[in-house]
This record gives C-alpha cells, sequence and structure tokens, in this order.
C-alpha cells in the first residue's frame, strides 16, 4: 500500500466526494417526489392511473439503470432533451430510484391495518382525511427503514454516473487507476469515502426512525 | 436529428447475440453468488474467528462500495498483479462476489432461522458438526431463502449492464458499437431497453417457477 500516494490524492478525492453527495442528495429527493406520485396512482381509484403507476414501476424495476442514463444523456438530444451531464445524472438516478421508492411507500401504505381505514370511514372523515390524518402517519414511520434501504443503494448508485463521465468519486479513482496502475490504493481511498457517506447516512436514518417511534 | 426506428433490423443480429452474452454472464455468475453466498454464510457463521473476523471486513467492504468501483478494481487490480484474465472472466468474477456477499446476508437470517433442535437432533443421530451443517441446515436454510435471493438475481441482471465498461460485448456494449456505427444512440439504446426487459420478464417467470417447486416440496 502506497500511502504517500494516498496523501497526496486524497484531496482530489474529497472534492469528487461532494459532487457525489451532490447527486445523491438531489436524486434522492426527486426519488422521493417520484415515489409519492408513483405510490398515489398505484393507490388511486383511477383505473388509468393505477395502469400508469403499474407500469412506471415496471418499465424503470425492469430495465438496468445504466440503459436509462445513456437513453437520457446520449438520446436525449435526439428528441430535444439537451441536458448536461450532471443533471443527466440527477434526473436519470432519481427517475429510477423513484420506482423502487413507489413500491416501498405503497407497501407500508397497505401494511396499516385495514380496520383503521374502516374505523376512519364509519366515523364520519372522507377518504382524503382518512388518508391524511389517519394512514400516512402510521405510514410513514413503517417506511422509515425500507427508504434508508433504498438511499443506501442510491449512494452506491451514483457511481454509475461516472459511465456519462460526471467526474464525482468513482470517475476520480477510474481516472487515478488509469494514471497511477495503483487500483487497490484507489478502490481503497473511495472505498472509505463511500463507506463514510453510508455511514453518516444510516446515523441519520435510524435517528430518523428513533424519534418517528411511538413512545 | 429526429428519430429513426428503421436502423435498427440491420443490427438485430448483433442485438440478439449481445442478448445471449447478457444472459450467458448473469447465469454465470447467478450460480457463482449462489453457491458463493452459501459459502460465505458458513464462513460468516461457523469459521474459527481468525477467519471470521477479516471474512466480515470483506463482506462489510463489499457492501459498502459501488459494484462499479470493485469491476475496476478487479479487472484492474488483477492485471498490477499480473494476472490478466478475459474481460468476461473478470466481470462474472466482479458480478457473482459482490451478490454472493448480498445472498450470504440473506443465506445467514435463512441459517439463524432453522430450528436448534435440527442441530441437536442431527448431533445426537451421529452426523459431525460439518455434515449437520452441510446436510441439515443448510438445505432447509437456502429453501426457505430462495424469494429474496431471487431478488437479488434480478437485480444481478440489471447490473450485468456495468461489465460493459470493463469491455464485455454483452448486450449494452453491443448497442454502443451499432451507435458508433449509425448514430443514433436513442433508437438503440431504447431497443437495448426492450431486450433487458424481455430477459427480466423470462427470468422472474423461471424464479417463480423454481419457488412454486420448492413450496410445494417443503
Amino acid at each position: 500500500m502506497d500511502f504517500d500516494l494516498i496523501f497526496r490524492v486524497y484531496p482530489y478525492f474529497l472534492q469528487a466526494a461532494l459532487v457525489t453527495i451532490q447527486l445523491a442528495v438531489y436524486s434522492t429527493a426527486l426519488g422521493l417526489i417520484c415515489g409519492a406520485l408513483g405510490a398515489a396512482a398505484r393507490l388511486s381509484r383511477s383505473k388509468a392511473l393505477r395502469f400508469v403507476g403499474a407500469a412506471y414501476v415496471s418499465v424503470f424495476r425492469g430495465t438496468p439503470a445504466l440503459i436509462q442514463l445513456f437513453i437520457l444523456y446520449f438520446g436525449g438530444p435526439q428528441i430535444g432533451i439537451q441536458l448536461d451531464a450532471f443533471e443527466a445524472g440527477v434526473i436519470g438516478l432519481g427517475v429510477n430510484i423513484g420506482a423502487y421508492m413507489t413500491e416501498t411507500m405503497r407497501g407500508a401504505i397497505i401494511s396499516v391495518d385495514a380496520g383503521q381505514n374502516e374505523a376512519s370511514r364509519t366515523l364520519g372523515m372522507s377518504r382524503w382525511q382518512t388518508m391524511n390524518k389517519v394512514i400516512l402517519p402510521q405510514a410513514f414511520r413503517l417506511m422509515i427503514r425500507p427508504l434508508g434501504v433504498n438511499i443506501n443503494a442510491q449512494i452506491k448508485g451514483t457511481a454509475l454516473v461516472a459511465a456519462i463521465s460526471v467526474v464525482e468519486l468513482t470517475y476520480t479513482a477510474q481516472r487515478y487507476i488509469g494514471s497511477t496502475y495503483k487500483p487497490f490504493e484507489m478502490f481503497f481511498l473511495a472505498g472509505i469515502i463511500y463507506m463514510a457517506i453510508i455511514y453518516v447516512t444510516g446515523l441519520g436514518i435510524s435517528w430518523l426512525d428513533r424519534r418517528a417511534a411511538i413512545r | 436529428m429526429g428519430l429513426d426506428f428503421t436502423v435498427l433490423p440491420e443490427f438485430l443480429d448483433t442485438l440478439l447475440l449481445g442478448s445471449l452474452w447478457t444472459i450467458g454472464i448473469t447465469l454465470s455468475a447467478a450460480i457463482l453468488s449462489f453457491f458463493g453466498g452459501i459459502l460465505f454464510a458458513v464462513i460468516a457463521l461457523y469459521a474459527p474467528a481468525v477467519v471470521r473476523y477479516p471474512f466480515r471486513l470483506f463482506a462489510w467492504l463489499f457492501m459498502g462500495t459501488p459494484l462499479l468501483l470493485q469491476l475496476f478494481l478487479i479487472y484492474f487490480g488483477l492485471i498490477q498483479i499480473g494476472v490478466d484474465l478475459p474481460a468476461f472472466v473478470a466481470g462474472v468474477i466482479g458480478l457473482g462476489l459482490h451478490f454472493a456477499v448480498y445472498n450470504s446476508d440473506i443465506i445467514q437470517a435463512g441459517i439463524l432461522a432453522v430450528d436448534k433442535g435440527q442441530f441437536e437432533g442431527a448431533r445426537t443421530l451421529g452426523l459431525s458438526n460439518w455434515q449437520s451443517i452441510r446436510k441439515i441446515i443448510v438445505p432447509q436454510a437456502v429453501r426457505a431463502v430462495v424469494p429474496p435471493i431471487g431478488n437479488n438475481m434480478i437485480a444481478l441482471l440489471k447490473d450485468s449492464a456495468l461489465v460493459s465498461v470493463i469491455g464485455v460485448t454483452e448486450l449494452t456494449l453491443s448497442a454502443q458499437l451499432a451507435i458508433s456505427k449509425t448514430f443514433r444512440p436513442f433508437e438503440f439504446y431504447l431497443a437495448a431497453a426492450a431486450c433487458y426487459y424481455v430477459i427480466n420478464l423470462l427470468l422472474e417467470a423461471g424464479l417463480r417457477r423454481i419457488e412454486r417447486r420448492i413450496q410445494a416440496a417443503r
């Protein structure tokens, strides 16, 4: 292990880590929005909306995220969508993880006991009130941990945008592997940074989960 | 530039060949990850502490870093220490190891969920420690965790697209080759996505059949 080299290049890795964090934060935010919309569509009373929601989940979970990124970034200009690599990365990763989050959120909502829904309706609450005041507050608690799993996967998933040459952590590691021929050192350095990001995120999720728990 | 899907038929065989490579690499890596997962689970639970702790560190590293980074490490790292593997082999090893670690996590939970009496019963009947694990515990544990392992296999199919970056001519790289000749990324990536979707449906159907058979056998 060449520690001199590691100490020489680590500032560049930290800079790249900032890009990775930005990608993860923006795409997770977009994913949560897509997930909420997708779950609402899948649970809606309209057959057409249910179909749209199911198709979204099926298509985006049934094809590789890498291909989705390529269609957006390289194919986009053909249909008039011009994005720079970072924007394409955020949108591609966000819409992709949104499909997984749709299922996570839907799963949490339908696992709230059916009796809760029936009781609220019997008490004269509207469908919207029931969802808003009874079901969702309980579902939120249930979805924090599984959404944490999605977010954990997303942090590692940001590495994909190296393939459309966004200068994030994996791309930087790849470039230094190419120029220094020290793959183990570069892997070690990038790996530690990824694990630190995931560790801190995990602490945040646990904190949220504890706070949301019923005392 | 607009869209023109009439360029697709000319490269149909390229895409089909790419699909076959994708299926081949997925199946090879799936088999490696399945048996690797069992082996890793047994090591993580039963091996002596000198083996167990370094192994857990290794598993932790593999679960905490992106697959793409691991593929770069295996492909370029092995070259550095003088092992020049063909890209296909490096890809199968990378995908297989990555998912073996994930499978191992699931199988460990399955092993811990097998009733303790089974192990005690097997030992009482005169089976050795190792025989009890191999013939009594692991078969029951693996049956119980087939559905989540199946989900990992589906994830593996989609992640197999990543090996295109180390130069395995599977579906994604085949599409890229066609694009380099026609300059039509949208059409070919969409066609590749359609191929992945179909392979995904086939894989899901196959996994459901296996699950049903195992359910019937229990």
